[in-house]
């Protein structure tokens, strides 16, 4: 099988676009300021070059922050009319849209990821978030959730799309009339600190958002401190759990996005090529990098041959490597710690006797890399096929009935997102109905939308994110 | 002579079937006065467990029913309930000394808000669903969905706060273990008896009597267990810790509500609290 008709010339993308300080600080009450704590680094993860210098958020500065949000809270955002907050929410749009490319730029050397697709994905769906709630501002009493604000949002967001989810926590907070303070992922804190200019830019009043950087420590400070009314997280499971346990008690409103293990089921009628583009797009997007992924293929029998063959000789096209070419389908594993256990996870498949395949392909030198990858023999028992393994590794199940693939599909904790591939109208209807996931997506995968609520079932977490949903989030509700 | 009248046993009601606990135990249930009324069944943790067992197992069946189906089985049970509406004010006087004016209320209310809840089942996806309109070409809907098995654990308030609690879990698709009133468990058998007669498949409520503080840490620690309703919980520290145990796999929970007007009309949100949304996406093509 030939594995490339024929090869690319490199289009890079300028990284003169954008202006990277060497060292950054806490952006509180409107200003950047230096905070109590230390400091950390954040790297580019395709070439591991060091790009700043980001302050490390304490407890003091996060009560900091909180105090800042509160008081803007009190005196000027909650009694602000939704008419003029909507127009804070626009004039960001705007700007988002403005600056698109330098936010697009900024993301790929931060996260990773390719710049088509933070181009063409990620920062056009950042600024339609903004530009969707923005609208809401002034219509809340149309929403069926009431129009009274919680307080302060206590927001802590993961590395995988650094600034989408900066937008589907704060747009919404916003429009409601509530203040937050957030912490972005420490991998990836760049575009949230850009964020923070743009908030400056768009004469924002101080402390209305307010992003504190740090690790762990600084989002458990946020989602105990006492004087935070709403704590929004996304992330894994295993925290998504410490943070409904620190709640306990409380009156603080939780939401919370955490892991996935999608099942992908392919039916015998489906149209092949457009599964095969659905299975790629659904676990290679993102470095798999995505809690909705398509991480578990289920195929029906009969065509388990064909889709497989296809599924590899298309992999083989996938081309990996520089988040900044314009050419690059998949970018670099975020994380040095994140390269390390999604290794670890596929040789746990291997041990447990499933069988890998890499699509061939030359990984650069330096940086974090893992080849598209792919478990075929792979059995419900395997840690593969039940752990969140959020990297680029795909396992392949099989079906003979559509009750079969229902009962597999739904053999997981997890319950985010699934994926039904079949010609048959009914047998989309009827597996939709049956799968207990929170999107379930039909002869396509990985769609996103503002006015879409998302969000899962189970230990997937609780809340929608999103949509006319996206504000319950965020109102005292008309029942309460 | 007078008649030596025939006394009740009462027992639990788990899967459609009325079962002594398996522990063998029982406690005593005083009346108003501090006389004896009756000695009822002390659930026991295997108790627990059998019950969600039979909420499990009901539920594929419960939540696919048509929302017209569910209806129609919820308003059967207010037909049933009135006419043993005499019963249930004369359980309810003994139990709670409260006069034949305030029972009487009472029964009303809660027969009315089976009623209430019973026209809700097909009307609910159509208020708290939605058509999202995205930018591109896909058909996009989102509607409610159970969460699965839910545990309740109900008021004070033996007739009207049971029945507040468990009718929005059931009518929206949900099957429940309900922990009832340990001071007043009687009345939530005897609806357990009601439910019986009603078309209710058996599993879909289940009804527990004996120790909040003994069972409901069971139910909040239960993997099986989808949400849990913490409305009658009084002691903060149990509650507390229910919410924590919940946490270990991510229940959907309702924070204590000890001073709610049951007498009120309820919103929404008893609906929507243990419903999931769920958005399906299909390309517009030809």
């Amino acid at each position: 099988m030939s594995t490339h008709i024929f090869e690319y010339a490199p289009a890079p993308e300028s990284r003169a676009v954008v202006d990277i300080k060497p060292s950054y600080g806490l952006f509180i009450n409107g200003e950047f300021v230096d905070g109590h704590g230390t400091s950390f680094k954040t790297v580019n993860p395709a070439t591991e070059e060091v790009l700043a210098e980001v302050a490390e958020a304490t407890d003091a500065d996060v009560d900091e922050a909180v105090k800042a949000a509160r008081r803007a809270y009190t005196r000027v955002w909650s009694r602000m009319s939704g008419a003029e907050r909507a127009k804070y929410l626009y004039r960001i749009a705007r700007i988002i849209q403005e600056r698109g490319r330098e936010l697009a730029v900024l993301e790929s050397i931060d996260n990773g990821k390719p710049i088509k697709e933070s181009r063409d994905v990620d920062i056009p769906v950042v600024a339609a978030h903004f530009f969707y709630y923005a609208g809401w501002a002034d219509k809340l009493e149309y929403s069926g959730y009431g129009s009274t604000p919680l307080g302060v949002a206590g927001q802590v967001i993961p590395w995988n799309f650094p600034l989408l989810m900066l937008a589907w926590k704060i747009a919404p907070a916003l429009a409601c009339g509530n203040t937050v303070v957030l912490k972005p992922a420490e991998t990836t804190p760049l575009t949230a600190l850009l964020f923070a200019e743009i908030c400056q830019q768009a004469d924002l009043p101080p402390g209305v958002v307010n992003i504190v950087t740090g690790a762990g420590d600084t989002g458990r400070a946020i989602v105990a401190h006492p004087d935070v009314d709403k704590v929004a997280f996304t992330g894994s499971t295993e925290v998504g759990k410490a943070i409904a346990r620190a709640v306990a008690g409380t009156d603080k409103k939780v939401t919370l996005e955490l892991g996935g293990k999608a099942a992908n089921i392919v039916f015998d009628d489906a149209p092949i090529d457009q599964a095969v583009e659905g299975i790629v797009n659904g676990i290679f997007f993102n470095q798999g990098h995505v809690c909705c992924a398509g991480s578990r293929l289920l195929v029906q029998e009969s065509v388990a041959d064909e889709v497989m063959a296809r599924l590899k000789r298309r992999m083989s096209t996938l081309r990996v490597g520089d988040p900044l070419d314009k050419n690059t389908d998949v970018g670099a594993i975020n994380s040095a710690e994140q390269l390390a256990k999604i290794r670890e996870l596929s040789e746990i498949g291997e041990a447990e006797g499933a069988e890998r395949w890499s699509a061939p392909c030359d990984l650069p030198a330096n940086g974090y890399w893992f080849a598209p990858t792919v478990f075929t023999g792979v059995s419900q028992a395997h840690r593969i096929a039940r752990e969140e393994i959020f990297g680029p590794v795909l396992s392949v199940l099989t079906f003979r009935t559509p009750s079969e693939a229902v009962e597999k599909a739904n053999n997981t904790p997890f319950g985010l997102s699934a994926g039904v591939w079949t010609d048959k109208g009914s047998r989309i209807l009827s597996m939709a109905n049956k799968l207990r996931a929170g999107v379930v997506w039909a002869n396509t995968f990985n769609k996103f939308d503002p006015t879409s609520p998302f969000g899962g079932y189970k230990e997937s977490g609780y809340g929608r994110e999103g949509g006319r949903h996206g504000l319950e989030a965020y109102l005292k509700g008309a029942d309460a | 002579m007078s008649r030596i009248d025939v006394r009740k046993t009462y027992k639990l009601y788990i899967g459609g079937q009325f079962p002594r606990s398996e522990s063998g135990r029982s406690y005593i249930v005083n009346d108003a006065k501090g006389r004896l009324m009756a000695n009822a069944a002390q659930a026991s943790r295997k108790d627990a467990r059998d019950a969600v067992v039979a909420a499990r197992a009901a539920f594929g069946g419960w939540s696919g029913k048509t929302a017209y189906n569910r209806a129609q089985v919820v308003y059967r049970i207010a037909e049933v309930m009135e006419g043993r509406r005499e019963q249930f004010e004369a359980e309810l006087r003994a139990s709670e000394g409260i006069t034949a004016a305030k029972a009487r209320t009472y029964v009303d209310a809660a027969i009315d808000r089976l009623v209430w809840y019973a026209g809700w089942a097909d009307k609910l996806t159509q208020v708290v669903g939605n058509a999202n309109p995205v930018a591109g070409p896909y058909f996009n809907l989102s509607t409610p969905e159970p969460s699965g098995v839910v545990a309740v654990v109900a008021p004070r308030g033996a007739l009207l706060g049971l029945v507040s609690v468990v009718a929005p879990l059931i009518v929206t698709g949900n099957t429940v273990v309900v922990i009832a009133s340990e001071q007043n468990p009687l009345t939530a058998i005897t609806l357990g008896e009601v439910m019986a007669t009603s078309d209710l498949p058996g599993g879909v409520v289940n009804v527990l009597t004996g120790s909040q503080a003994e069972i409901a840490p069971w139910l909040a620690s239960h993997m099986d267990v989808n949400g849990i309703d913490l409305t009658g919980v009084e002691d903060e520290a149990l509650a507390t810790e229910l919410e924590v145990a919940a946490a270990d796999n991510l229940k959907r929970v309702r924070r204590p509500e000890p001073d709610t007007d049951w007498l009120a009309e309820p919103g929404l949100d008893r609906m929507t609290r243990f419903q999931e949304t769920k958005t399906v996406w299909h390309p517009i093509g030809v």
